[in-house]
């Protein structure tokens, strides 16, 4: 059976994938995309915790469920917001390489 | 649910989440995405979150696969040309992300219960759409409605950012 510490670690894992995709890619929609899988590893790990300790009635802690749909929400307004930015980042650049945007570097 | 699923759907998340950061081709990114999210929705859905599995398949399968793609055809992106990659930057990037995963690894491995297996659930058939829901609509209601302001606020936001000229 899986246990706890399984799950724990295949989000730690996903969050690791994520964190190497920003830290190594040039595109900023694939690290766009990094983004979303490190959310989406801690909402894993959260609902793992949601489903190993019990409430006292024997059912799952849905506050970490609700805390879950709450990210969910914010990643999604996050997505629209983001590519929109991208978008309009695109029109004055025409490009997506982070390297070639350096307007605010110091 | 037996542990060969969870091994599979696991291994499928994490495959096509590699698959995201290593292919050229931003469409087979946004594709890859989507199916690392749908084994991520399956773990939710073996964790007996049903609710939430569905969400994710409905908001992340659905929508945001959706606007990914939109964009990236859009913006008429190709597969990158490969360029040369600056040594230093690439190993010190994967530097860091092992060192991350190494921490967490050992964070795991020293907490309590890390072996424990799911316990019982006292009610096998307990309906989580009504647990969710009630706490959401009781103790999280002002949570609830920040969360609909800020919706609003985004979809103005993402009209504004889209005009001709941003000035």
């Amino acid at each position: 059976m899986a246990t706890l510490g399984h799950y724990l670690l295949v989000s730690g894992l996903l969050f690791t994938i994520g964190f190497a995709g920003v830290l190594l890619r040039r595109n900023i929609i694939i690290i766009f995309m990094s983004l979303e899988l490190m959310l989406n590893a801690a909402n894993l790990s959260l609902v793992a915790f949601s489903r190993f300790r019990l409430t006292a009635e024997g059912l799952p802690n849905y506050n970490a469920q609700v805390f879950v749909f709450f990210i969910i929400t914010v990643a999604a307004a996050e997505v629209a917001i983001g590519l929109a930015i991208i978008v309009a980042l695109y029109r004055a650049r025409q490009t997506t390489n982070v390297e070639d945007i350096t307007a605010l570097k110091f | 649910m037996p542990a060969l699923l969870f091994w599979i759907f696991a291994a499928a998340m994490l495959v096509f989440g590699a698959a995201v950061i290593i292919n050229r081709n931003p469409v087979a990114s946004a594709l890859s995405l989507v199916i690392s999210f749908l084994g991520l929705a399956a773990l939710f859905m073996s964790l007996d979150a049903y609710f939430i599995g569905i969400i994710q398949v409905l908001v992340y399968g659905g929508a945001v696969m959706v606007l990914f793609l939109f964009i990236i055809m859009l913006l008429d992106l190709r597969a990158e040309k490969a360029r040369r990659i600056n040594m230093v930057a690439f190993a010190g990037g994967i530097a860091v992300a092992l060192a991350l995963f190494v921490q967490i690894y050992l964070v795991v491995s020293q907490l309590r219960g890390a072996n424990a297996t799911a316990p019982a659930l006292a009610d096998p058939a307990a309906d989580d759409v009504r647990g969710v829901g009630l706490l959401l609509f009781e103790s999280y209601n002002l949570p609830f409605q920040i969360i609909a302001v800020l919706v609003l606020v985004v979809t103005i936001g993402v009209i504004v950012l889209s005009k001709r000229e941003l000035r």
